[in-house]
């Protein structure tokens, strides 16, 4: 591959690889089973998109992904384009990516809860995904291998069929480097991402592993979505533990190997950390579910909030392609839509030009129950707030005013 | 004038000379830039309102998700980009995105980086050196 026999494209991945190899340490490869491409045109840019094109436009034997690769969520629904007032030039980017990446033999599948809906990996299976959420899920959840790989870089391991071996694919990087020991365990899913919130906080970079105790049930798939999904946004954190729970952590022994920092987390902490989302506002002008997509049980949750309600302000309910279809045949889109809301299908929010949205349609102030939402959209010049999604809809359904 | 310089644990890149822009905070291309106008946007983040064109970044650790690895490409390629990066600690998207688009970035250091260089003092990195390192070139350049 390095001296270019199987292609440019191949060429470059590999060249690409051992460059990222080298800084991190790593002394070999590892084969991995699947790849997860995060690769929105707000991210490429036209600079991204054109170099996703020239790869297309190799040969077929020379672009052809090794191994099944997937993509993250796109940066529009085209059903629902204009009415996120989204530009004709951000549609022709996306339909132009789109091609590439089907020409690359990808399958577009547009999601970042593929481990809900497509194919979850298995206890030590190494992968290649894209998106933090997937990779800190697949990790801890699943007990598979996978570094946070940026889109270049899970192309690369499409491409090669192989990873450089660092970080969480070696079994010494996956020990705990600090405990967390929980005297309240959260119940609502926003409180679950404002806990996530806190121990990324705590734990600070993307090479600290948290155990956490104290627990005190299995946490559902979607809580574990919020609760991972906000760890790795506050904290860039690629794995947790929790101790009798997820599978590498049976007994904290299992993954506490010395003696390591320790911090308490308590209800107060999780009230605080609400509290300080929701300081500088009293009403907000759009309500967004989405980071990560909604599982077809959370779709099930809001149909039920909505049922004989009327949204005063814009409601968005953001899931997969695969999800969306079942909420469609279920009749859970049609309720949510009959509400007022409108279901977003293969998109995520912060994804899909938030600033450019929040621009043409006059929104700043935005509630929502994902707290790595709230982290993000900040820096798009949204006031967010983080909510209970009960709470979501019932400022919803008050055209914008926020409950106490 | 100082002669203060600092090795590196690892690099990339091309050797590059500028103005040093620094805080004890992350860095995220996505969650803390407006990459049309070039400035740090997030309200929560140090920098705030700060341009980080042309601008050696020195920041403490690699934040946030995976878009990174192609916004660094894509800000090169328009050209309102930093000139370099200088962390205390990477994550592998950091170290993607710098390989992707041929940006220079240092990480790892004896001390803590963002309290060694001065705010706004010229500054050369070399990633290319056998021992990769950032050095002081004029403490006072942005106030003299």
């Amino acid at each position: 591959m390095r001296a270019g026999a199987a292609g440019p494209l191949r060429q470059w991945a590999i060249e690409h690889q051992i460059k990222v190899g080298d800084y991190l340490g790593a002394e070999d490869f590892v084969p991995v089973g699947q790849a997860h491409i995060m690769a929105d045109t707000e991210s490429l840019g036209l600079a991204g998109v054109e170099w996703l094109e020239r790869w297309a436009a190799l040969p077929r034997q020379q672009r052809l992904v090794r191994i099944p690769t997937i993509t993250d969520p796109r940066g529009t629904d085209f059903a629902a384009a204009a009415r996120l007032k989204q530009e004709p030039w951000m549609l022709d980017l996306e339909r132009r990516a789109i091609a590439a990446f089907e020409a690359l033999g990808v399958l577009m599948t547009d999601t970042c809860i593929n481990y809900q809906t497509i194919m979850p990996p298995v206890r030590g299976e190494h992968c290649a995904y894209g998106d933090t959420g997937v990779v800190i899920y697949a990790n801890s959840v699943c007990g598979a291998r996978s570094n946070f790989e940026g889109g270049p870089s899970a192309l690369s391991a499409a491409m090669t069929g192989r990873t450089p071996r660092y970080g969480y694919h070696l079994a010494p990087r996956r020990a705990a480097t600090l405990v967390v020991e929980l005297s309240w365990t959260p119940r609502e899913l926003s409180d679950w991402g404002a806990l996530g919130g806190i121990v990324g906080r705590l734990a600070g970079d993307y090479w600290q592993v948290p155990a956490l105790t104290g627990v005190d049930h299995v946490p559902s798939s979607d809580e574990m979505k919020h609760f991972g999904a906000a760890l790795a946004s506050y904290g860039s954190v690629a794995l947790f533990h929790m101790a009798g729970i997820t599978p590498e952590a049976m007994r904290i022994d299992d993954v506490v190997a010395a003696a390591l920092p320790k911090h308490g987390v308590g209800e107060a902490d999780v009230r605080a950390f609400l509290k300080h989302y929701r300081a500088t506002i009293d009403a907000i002008d759009v309500v967004v579910f989405a980071a990560p997509q909604l599982s077809l049980m959370e779709m099930q949750t809001l149909a039920a909030m909505l049922d004989g309600r009327r949204a005063g302000v814009p409601l968005f309910a953001v899931t997969s392609p695969q999800v969306k279809a079942d909420a469609d045949r279920m009749g859970l889109t049609a309720r949510i839509e009959a509400a007022g809301g409108t279901v977003l299908s293969g998109m995520c929010f912060y994804q899909s030009y938030a600033r450019e949205m929040a621009e043409a349609n006059g929104w700043r102030r935005l509630a929502t129950n994902s707290a790595k939402l709230t982290n993000i959209l900040g820096g798009y010049g949204y006031q967010p707030a983080l909510l209970s999604m009960q709470a979501c809809v019932a400022a919803a359904c008050a055209g914008g005013k926020l409950g106490p | 004038m100082t002669a203060a310089i600092f090795y590196a644990a690892a690099a990339m890149g091309r050797k590059v000379q500028a103005p040093a822009l620094v805080a004890s905070d992350g860095f995220s291309a996505r969650y803390d830039l407006d990459r049309v106008r070039g400035v740090f946007s997030r309200p929560e983040h140090k920098l705030a309102g700060a341009s980080y064109r042309d601008r050696v970044l020195v920041l403490d650790a690699a934040k946030g998700g995976v878009a990174t690895a192609w916004m660094l490409y894509e800000m090169q390629a328009r050209g309102i980009v930093p000139a370099a990066l200088v962390l205390n600690r990477v994550n592998p998207i950091m170290v993607q995105g710098a390989a992707l688009a041929d940006f220079t970035m240092i990480s790892g250091f004896a001390i803590d980086i963002t309290r060694a260089i001065p705010a706004g003092a010229l500054v050369e990195v070399d990633p290319t050196a056998a021992r990769p390192f950032i050095r002081v070139v004029d403490a006072r350049y942005l106030s003299s």
